[in-house]
């Protein structure tokens, strides 16, 4: 244990040394490393943000989803009124239609026995003329006599 | 080798003596012919290894601080980034004030101490037997006469040297915040408040304050001392020295680590405490 000028000499090189250490080797490592810090904290606060987003924009899409759920379920239900309307309108008008083409066949179908029943009549007061001719064995005058044969047609 | 007998207790001596040089009337002397040198002989083994041993920490962290990255650290910035960081939380635990000195103190203190402690574990024949080889093939001197200390720590001058330079710092730092009349209020004011008694409470104070320095050398010095003279006295003990050399080195390598620490956490205490106005 002798004290000697060693102990100056350590002095100056500590005294060095730390003075080195404070002015080149701490300020650069400690910037890089709060520098990184702040890195990281701002990192993690952009992916807590994005997932705060990314919840958010769930939840919009859930709703979204759910109304167009909801709208499309309403449209479908519309439609299906609309369907059984138009069909019911269909319905309704075919059997108008039915109604009116039955009635029409009808009709022409009287129209056209009212025709039959004419020339049936007509032929009949010719036939009746001609056999009463033939009866008469003379010439009627069919126009003088036609009065007898409308009475005739008409009995038929 | 020598002609004499060379005993276990000049072998112990042998290991326990630095390295010296100073200069003289007729040039420089080395080692015995400093004997009458005084205060001025210098340990060169003490110097160069310390000296080397800072170059080593400053070069390797002003490496990675200059290749410093924000980005994802090489494997070397993020060793030295825990370190840093080690010394940063301990310094902001302690400390509370801004200084720019302190961290960068303590960084020092950590790793340098920490170094030179770490030489304690060579195995103590290693480093003087190579130097004692190119002391006698190099320059013809008795290998018994070349020394070689390579423990920077255990030379109470190193030591000393560190305690003195935090000394300084408590005294700068104390007249820095609390000014002249503030630093000698609290050396006579304290613990007994009254003017009869500023006798008594300056030599409490003065002692608390050089006791500071002294503990923190004496500590560190004794220490690594007595643990390397333990590792010399295995080293003298034959084969037996096999299974006990191992354990020593174990547990040496904690107090190696805790002497470092405990080193720059007082360092830093005494500072926050001279930054504290009573």
């Amino acid at each position: 244990m002798n004290i000697n000028a060693t102990l100056i000499g350590q002095l100056i090189a500590f005294a060095v040394f730390v003075w080195f250490c404070m002015k080149y080797v701490w300020p650069p490592l400690m910037a890089a490393i709060e520098e990184r810090q702040k890195k990281i904290a701002d990192g993690l606060a952009a992916s807590e943000r994005a997932e705060k987003d990314l919840q958010i924009a769930q939840e919009k899409a859930t709703e979204q989803l759910k109304e167009a759920k909801a709208q499309a379920a309403e449209i479908i239900e519309q439609a299906k009124k609309r369907a059984t309307q138009i069909v019911d309108e269909e319905t309704t008008r075919g059997h108008a239609e039915r109604e009116k083409i039955i009635a029409q066949g009808y009709s022409e179908i009287e129209a056209e026995r009212n025709r039959a029943k004419e020339d049936l009549r007509k032929q009949v007061a010719a036939l009746a003329i001609a056999g009463a001719e033939k009866i008469l064995e003379r010439q009627i005058d069919a126009a003088a006599q036609s009065d007898i044969v409308e009475k005739l047609v008409a009995e038929l | 080798m020598a002609s004499e007998a060379y005993t276990t207790g000049d072998y112990i001596l042998h290991h326990l003596t630095n390295a010296t040089m100073c200069s003289t009337d007729a040039g420089f002397a080395f080692n015995e012919g400093c004997k009458d040198a005084g205060f001025w002989a210098w340990h060169i083994d003490t110097l160069a290894w310390s000296i080397g041993l800072g170059f080593l920490f400053l070069f390797l962290f002003r490496r990675v601080a200059k290749k410093a990255t924000t980005g994802v650290p090489s494997k070397m910035q993020a060793f030295v980034e825990i370190v840093i960081d080690f010394v940063d939380s301990n310094v902001k635990d302690t400390f509370h004030g801004k200084n720019k000195l302190i961290a960068p103190l303590g960084l020092t203190i950590f790793v340098w101490v920490f170094l030179m402690n770490l030489m304690d574990l060579i195995p103590v024949d290693f480093l003087p037997w190579i130097a004692g080889l190119i002391g006698y093939h190099g320059f013809g001197v008795d290998p018994h006469h070349v020394y070689m200390k390579v423990v920077p720590t255990t030379d109470v001058n190193l030591t000393l040297a560190l305690a003195i330079g935090v000394f300084f710092l408590i005294i700068f730092y104390s007249i820095k915040v609390k000014g002249i009349s503030g630093f000698t209020k609290e050396l006579t004011m304290q613990p007994f408040n009254h003017w009869a008694f500023i006798p008594v409470n300056f030599i409490l104070e003065t002692v608390t304050l050089l006791a500071r320095p002294m503990s923190l050398a004496l500590r560190l010095f004794g220490n690594l001392y007595a643990g390397e003279l333990i590792f010399i006295l295995i080293a003298t003990l034959g084969v037996w020295q096999l299974p006990l050399h191992f354990p020593w080195a174990v547990f040496h390598i904690l107090v190696i680590v805790l002497q470092a620490f405990i080193f720059m956490m007082l360092t830093i205490v005494y500072l926050s405490m001279a930054h504290e106005d009573h």
